[in-house]
């Protein structure tokens, strides 16, 4: 379905490798900023950043969370760029069964990148303000993208599962489900 | 809850292969802080002075300070305690880098070593799994090379690696433990940790650290990055270029080297070379520098770039700050692509940057003396750089003169005899120092050499001006904005002190301001040492972020504890007691508290005399330097007190020593 023309705030993280020192500043306060209580507890496992790090290799790359992906890449690739080797994974931002990075120590559930979201809104992300070798800038910039139709958390959630299990067993399991809720309902009844 | 420390120890004994984890009384931190103040504790009660360096009864603790992990801006220390070899008093050794914050992670805020392994190990730390593991195959291998291989073998690049060397293998009495881009270096702890048979310690921690006063906390810890930013902008002027900024000296980042090239000594701490910086040197020197550093690298959490990764063409890369770009390169008389080379060969064996290269030199000296001869060294090369990567072959290795040049100078210059202790001539408390030798006695700079019990000068001095500025316009303009003074009257100190005249060294500032501005110079270097703190944000530089004023707020929001600037200064002055304490009890006494000889010409005994007792009186201690039963009481230690009674250190009506002990005795 089409939608119409919409402006929409585009907010970008430029990462400089050159800059970057890897103190790992980000880490630190992206993971205390997404404690709750806010800023009560820190521990950089928990960050939505991670500094991608060899320092005999000099490889300093930061990378933010994004998506979750239930596979690991089939292959990966290394890239040379001025000479220095990257791992794909260095320039990726999938929490991905291949890494421990982007997740949630205790229970293993994927972290995401939300640019430090609060209410009232911050300036930049932390980690940008925390980046004083300007390593990390914030940019927002607006573009024109076609109106998307908001889909609903529901059809979100469904989506991934039919990508993990197909299409076919979540309808029969909701069917199975909705069976036995009807048995459970009946038997109820006769209790009244 | 506990808040900014994790309350648990790692205890591990290394003769049983048992791994313990203990619980910590949280008053212990309220008296003693963290870091260095409870590892004094700890070693205080549990090694008594009749225990050896490498007895397995020496402790070695790795502790991470009270606020590491925590958001407070560069704190990452670790503190290395332990009986050191060399010196045979209390050694604290300390690192910045990643380890610190990484143990507590871990869920640990000390881990304790007792008793020595059979065979050579490492430990593992895994948050609640912590292993030892063998590591024979990592015998003889380089510190930074172990690192990378521990890492491997464990497969978690994240881990964090402390290692020795093979010079801390042969218990080189200047062994480092390197970890990175940082090593504790001094006093020749990496030395007890091979006596111990304990090659590493990698650990990777994935657990919170909590925060009393989350939002206030963080809130000061903006404050502290908006700070930096201004001084970064706005060096201090009329001070060299590696004074001007905060972070320790700025070696890796600025080329100019004027002042260190010629006001340092070159060789064994002899030759001054006034006109040395010239500007085909500085052309030179600059482009070895540029072509070689990769990049400047940060500790944990710190918008500082004091480190640098060095790749030199055909060597393995290493790490690389401060002073260490210089020493080898001015001890071998010889030039920065020289000392850059054999600093990367010297990093992989693990020594100390500031003894190793003095200790060369010192063995070449008698070499040139004949003092020792072609006997002692067979097969010495005739080429200069040659014969310090010879000597440091042999030393690492204890081999030939190598095994008594391998304890340092004092003790290399009593087993070789022959008058060889006449140039051993740059110790203080048989430690070398840094390579210094001036005119016109500085008696600020007497009374730290004299009483540091890090027994190092860049590890007491900080925040009050080397020198006097020439103008009283340039020192108005100074004071103005100096927030950090713990009293205003250290504004007038600095207003009124001149380079000539009346107000002017030897006899101003006079006795009652030196000791003042002594005290307070040290009082925050023993702070960062419990918080964990690195000394550039804080003890080291002018006008730093961290000072009196804010560092109690950072204790109670971070830590919860109440604390105020008095309560601050007395754990301080209670913990920086009691390392004395231990020092005294090892047989430290005021005989040992001097400068070497030759570093001023022009010396003032008297004067010198009055400093010292002064300084004692102010810090409570007796004419013998021993704190007192009174100052003792008022510190809550009079279990020191005690203790020095029943050992006649100090007797019950007098605070008078009656006995010498272990410290001043000779190597057996």
């Amino acid at each position: 379905m089409k939608g119409d023309k919409k402006k929409k705030i585009i907010k970008t993280i430029k990462i400089d490798v050159d800059k970057c020192t890897g103190c790992r500043a980000c880490e630190v306060v992206c993971s205390a900023f997404h404690a709750a209580p806010k800023y009560s507890s820190n521990n950089p496992a928990r960050s939505r950043i991670r500094v991608i790090c060899d320092p005999l290799t000099d490889v300093y790359v930061p990378v933010y969370a994004g998506e979750y992906t239930a596979a690991e890449c089939a292959g990966r690739d290394r890239y040379t760029i001025d000479g220095k080797e990257y791992e794909e994974c260095a320039l990726c931002r999938a929490s991905c069964p291949s890494r421990d990075i982007f997740k949630e120590p205790d229970s293993g559930l994927p972290l995401k990148c939300d640019m430090c979201e609060s209410d009232p809104p911050l300036e930049e992300p932390m980690c940008v303000q925390w980046c004083l070798t300007d390593a990390l800038t914030y940019e927002e910039r607006e573009e024109e993208v076609e109106e998307e139709v908001e889909r609903e958390e529901m059809e979100i959630g469904l989506e991934s599962l039919a990508n993990k299990y197909g299409l076919q067993k979540i309808m029969d399991t909701v069917a199975r489900m909705s069976m036995s809720k009807k048995g459970k309902d009946s038997t109820a009844k006769k209790e009244d | 809850m506990r808040y900014a420390e994790t309350g648990f120890n790692l205890e591990v004994d290394l003769t049983k292969g048992s791994i313990e984890r203990v619980e910590t009384d949280p008053r212990l931190t309220e008296l003693y802080l963290g870091g260095l103040g409870t590892n004094a504790k700890i070693l205080w009660d549990r090694v008594p002075p009749e225990v050896e360096p490498f007895s397995p009864d020496n402790l070695l603790i790795f502790a991470a300070g009270l606020l590491c992990g925590t958001p407070a801006i560069g704190c990452n220390r670790t503190i290395v305690s332990t009986i050191s070899p060399q010196t045979r008093l209390m050694a604290f050794s300390m690192m910045g880098g990643f380890w610190a914050p990484e143990l507590k992670y871990a869920g640990y805020d000390k881990v304790i070593f007792r008793g020595k392994s059979p065979n050579l190990v490492y430990l593992w730390i895994h948050n609640d799994k912590v292993e030892l593991r063998d590591a024979s195959h990592l015998q003889g291998k380089g510190a930074v090379e172990t690192e990378e291989l521990i890492r491997q073998e464990l497969k978690e690049p994240k881990a964090q690696v402390a290692s020795i060397g093979l010079a801390g293998e042969n218990r080189v009495y200047f062994a480092s433990i390197e970890q990175g881009r940082s090593s504790a270096s001094r006093g020749g702890i990496g030395a007890v940790m091979g006596d111990k048979g304990l090659k590493a310690i990698a650990v990777r921690g994935t657990e919170d650290i909590n925060i009393a006063q989350p939002a206030e906390f963080l809130e000061l810890c903006n404050e502290v990055l908006a700070y930096i930013k201004f001084r970064e902008d706005k060096p201090i002027p009329g001070v060299m270029p590696i004074l001007a900024g905060l972070g320790s000296p700025q070696e890796m980042k600025i080329h100019d080297e004027k002042w260190h090239t010629e006001s340092f000594m070159w060789g064994n701490s002899r030759h001054r070379r006034r006109d040395f910086w010239t500007e085909e040197v500085e052309k030179e020197w600059t482009e070895t520098m540029e072509n070689v550093r990769t990049r400047l690298i940060s500790c944990y959490n710190c918008p500082l770039k004091c480190a640098a990764t060095i790749s030199i063409p055909g060597l393995p890369t290493y790490m690389m700050k401060c002073f260490s770009k210089l020493t080898y390169t001015m001890a071998a008389m010889s030039n920065l692509d020289f000392g850059l080379k054999i600093a990367q060969r010297a990093t992989e064996y693990g020594v100390d940057a500031f003894s190793a290269p003095q200790v060369m030199a010192f063995a070449l000296e008698l070499y040139e003396n004949d003092i020792l001869t072609d006997d002692e060294m067979p097969g010495l090369p005739s080429d200069n750089e040659e014969r310090f990567y010879w000597l440091l072959e042999r030393i690492v290795r204890r081999e030939g003169i190598g095994d008594a040049l391998a304890n340092g100078t004092y003790w290399a210059a009593k087993e070789i005899g022959k008058g060889a202790e006449a140039y051993a001539h740059n110790n203080i408390k048989k430690h070398e120092q840094m390579p210094l030798k001036l005119s016109m006695l500085n008696p600020i700079y007497f009374l730290m050499y004299c009483t540091g019990e890090k027994i190092n000068i860049t590890q007491i001095e900080g925040q009050f001006p080397q020198m006097p500025f020439p103008e009283r316009k340039q020192r108005e303009e100074f004071v103005k904005d100096w927030i950090q003074v713990p009293d205003e009257k250290f504004k007038q100190y600095f207003l009124d002190w001149e380079l000539r005249g009346e107000n002017s060294f030897p006899y101003y500032p006079t006795v009652e301001m030196c000791c003042d501005i002594v005290d307070w110079q040290e009082r925050m270097h023993y702070i960062d040492d419990a918080l964990g703190m690195c000394a550039g944000l804080s003890s080291f530089p002018l006008k730093p972020p961290y000072h009196i004023h804010n560092y109690p707020k950072f204790i109670s929001l971070g830590a919860g504890i109440d604390m105020d600037e008095g309560k601050l200064t007395q754990a301080a002055k209670r913990y920086r007691t009691l390392v004395r304490a231990i020092n005294i009890r090892r047989g430290m006494r005021r005989k040992d508290e001097k400068p070497p000889e030759n570093h001023w010409k022009k010396r003032f005994p008297e004067l010198e005399t009055k400093l010292l007792d002064e300084y004692y009186k102010l810090k409570g201690w007796n004419h013998e330097g021993i704190p007192t039963k009174e100052s003792l009481h008022e510190l809550d230690l009079d279990y020191v007190s005690e203790d020095f009674i029943k050992r006649g250190i100090l007797t019950e009506s007098e605070d008078v020593p009656s006995k010498e002990a272990s410290a001043g005795k000779e190597k057996d």
